[in-house]
């Protein structure tokens, strides 16, 4: 028997995607560890959407909720996470590496004196442990590990699995009564900058601008394709130290590391700390003038020109198709 | 204020990585080994703490006779003072390194500690974390934003899709640091000098581990899937995007 814990994650009071990625690749993994997925769902505003994680394999959802609970903050969920898992005994605790995944798995393992892979781009079961595959070196290497101890834990990449179709499963709900503890670091505020901007780490789609911009006011190219293909914006650092774009747009060594199903670079030549960022998207293409931009010897499909000409008319053709 | 910084020295962002004959490890002949670009934030912002509010800035990394150098180059920056826990033949995991680091941290009574939000060779973003659980301090990271007024820090944190976070901690606090939460200086000649002279300690991780042993047993190392280089789309840009529209449908089904 191994069963399996996730930790699921929402906003808005719907629950994430990622999350229901998670629960799809923890029921692959529970049927090889001969268990059942649990989910646990902390924090207010989605227990009535609870259920939901039943669609993707969780045959049992745990909520968790409190005033302290309305924020995260490291020390009041990974309480509530250990407290979990005290209780449920699980042999395999997994979350998202999203920035409140890789943060709250890392405290708890901690506190549980466990090992953690941090953002995992597989898992799989091998003698009946959880195996993972993580790059170091920003993606120039991959190691294949073993956590060691019960639970064995690991966050996951988002968009490294495919969502399953749901189900009509309906998964048992149970309320944690909870109690966060003391909480020594608190968020008075939260401030949102560009309403409704999907963070880049979760982004299924990324179009990214680099210095051959020009200017934050030529970004609106870049702006303009992406919301034509209901993309986020990205941005080299160039882009970013120029001015061009805010630091959260940026995607390599020293931004995000995303993970979309397509990434469009216009005007980035294909630094290798950019590369970092970007380098497991599933399709890549590349717009730029020079034929020899090293980004092209990455890019499933290039254009070589001028993307002041070459961008526009794709939006435009883009816009045409999706009409359609 | 006696401050703490945790820092890494890493391969250099530019650096070719090499695996091991033996698949256990890379080879660490012609790395060019530098600061963990994450961790001169942290100095920095120790600095300009103490620059404030009076005080010492310690800097403690867990590695070989090598991260010498890199507790050097943040002396040379200002820093005062360095403790090196000598890793030689230990295990270095996450909760391995955090359990070393929290351990001199503890023999320090630190009021503040500063790291990066995370090591660009393992990426694990964990260790700072661990050195606050194991203290049992708070902490917060990535921090792109920081003030200090009596024993309440404020921070700002990022969260997904540039939503930010304003945050309040009690000290004793451990901060993860973001970039552009500050400008790092450049050692200056005098600095470097000066470097030359101050104290840097050395601590057995033996030590400091007792009986503790690394939680995450690596099997393997490989090189990632080389992505071989696709399809120049040639053409005028309007004949060109309409076949990359048609590709990403069609072939890539992407769109
Ligand atoms: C420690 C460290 C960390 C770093 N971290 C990051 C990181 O996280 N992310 C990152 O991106 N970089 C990072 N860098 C910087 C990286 O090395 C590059 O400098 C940066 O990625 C270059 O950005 P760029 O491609 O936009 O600019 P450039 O390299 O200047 O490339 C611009 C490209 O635009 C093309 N171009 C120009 N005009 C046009 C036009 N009209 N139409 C089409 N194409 C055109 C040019 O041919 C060129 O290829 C880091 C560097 C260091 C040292
Ligand atoms: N061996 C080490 N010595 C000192 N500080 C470290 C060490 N490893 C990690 N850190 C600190 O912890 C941060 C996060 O590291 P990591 O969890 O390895 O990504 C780094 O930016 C450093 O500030």
């Amino acid at each position: 028997m191994g069963n399996v814990l996730i930790v699921a994650e929402h906003a808005n009071g719907k629950i994430k995607k990622y999350s229901f990625e998670l629960a799809g690749k923890a029921s692959e993994l529970a049927k090889e560890l001969k268990g059942t997925v649990t989910a646990l769902l902390i924090g207010e505003g989605a227990e009535a959407q609870a259920g939901e994680l039943g669609h993707y394999g969780a045959s049992k959802v745990i909520t968790a909720s409190h005033a302290e609970l309305k924020y995260y903050t490291p020390e009041g969920y990974s309480k509530v996470l250990s407290d979990v898992i005290a209780q449920e005994k699980p042999d395999v605790v997994l979350g998202t590496a999203s920035s409140t995944g890789k943060d709250l798995l890392a405290r708890t393992a901690m506190r549980l004196g466990v090992g953690l892979a941090s953002d995992c781009v597989d898992m799989s079961v091998s003698n009946g442990k959880l195996l993972v595959s993580r790059p170091v070196y920003a993606g120039k290497a991959i190691i294949e590990a073993i956590p060691e101890g019960i639970p064995q834990m690991a966050t996951s990449r988002p968009n490294t699995y495919p969502v399953p179709a749901p189900q009509s499963d309906s998964p048992s709900v149970v309320v944690f009564q909870t109690d966060p503890g003391r909480i020594k670091a608190r968020v008075k505020e939260v401030v949102e900058s560009e309403a409704g901007m999907m963070d880049l780490t979760e982004a299924e789609r990324i179009v990214s601008g680099g210095r051959a911009m020009g200017s934050a006011d030529n970004f609106k190219l870049i702006k303009e394709l992406a919301k034509a293909i209901g993309a986020t914006v990205g941005a080299s650092r160039a882009a970013v130290d120029a001015g061009f774009a805010s630091h959260d747009h940026q995607v390599g060594q020293t931004g995000k590391t995303v993970n979309p199903t397509l990434y469009i670079a216009c005007g980035i030549s294909g630094a290798i700390q950019h590369l970092a960022g970007m380098r497991t998207s599933k399709v890549i293409v590349a717009v730029n003038k020079d034929p020899e931009a090293p980004i092209f010897s990455k890019a499933d499909y290039g254009i070589v020109g001028d993307l002041f000409k070459v961008v526009p008319i794709l939006t435009e053709k883009f816009k045409k198709l999706l009409q359609e | 204020m006696k401050i703490g910084v945790l820092l890494k020295q890493v391969p250099d962002t530019e650096t070719k990585i090499k695996i091991r004959a033996d698949g256990k490890g890379v080879e660490e002949g012609e790395i060019k080994w530098v600061i963990n670009p994450y961790d001169e934030y942290a100095v920095e912002e120790a600095l300009r703490l103490k620059e404030k509010a009076g005080g010492e800035v310690v800097i403690v990394s867990a590695g070989p006779a090598r991260a010498t150098e890199a507790i050097r180059q943040a002396l040379a920056m200002g820093a005062d003072r360095g403790i090196r826990i000598d890793t030689t033949g230990i295990e270095q995991d996450p909760y391995t390194t955090a359990v070393m680091l929290a351990g001199a941290a503890k023999n320090e009574s630190f009021e503040i500690i500063f790291a990066g939000k995370q090591a660009v060779d393992d990426d694990c973003a964990q260790v700072l974390i661990g050195v606050a659980e194991k203290l049992g301090w708070p902490h917060v990271t990535p921090v792109e934003k920081f003030a200090l007024s009596g024993k309440t820090a404020t921070l700002q944190r990022p969260v997904a899709g540039g939503t930010k976070e304003m945050i309040e901690a009690d000290l004793p606090v451990v901060v993860g640091c973001e970039k552009g939460l500050n400008e790092p200086r450049y050692a200056s000649l005098p600095g470097i000098m000066k470097a030359k002279s101050k104290p840097v300690a050395e601590l057995k991780a033996s030590e400091l581990l007792g009986t503790e042993r690394a939680r995450i047993n690596v099997t393997k190392y490989s090189l990632p899937p080389e992505r071989r280089a696709g399809k120049i789309i040639p053409g005028e840009p309007e004949a060109a995007a309409a076949e990359l529209v048609r590709l990403l449908r069609e072939e890539a089904k992407v769109i």
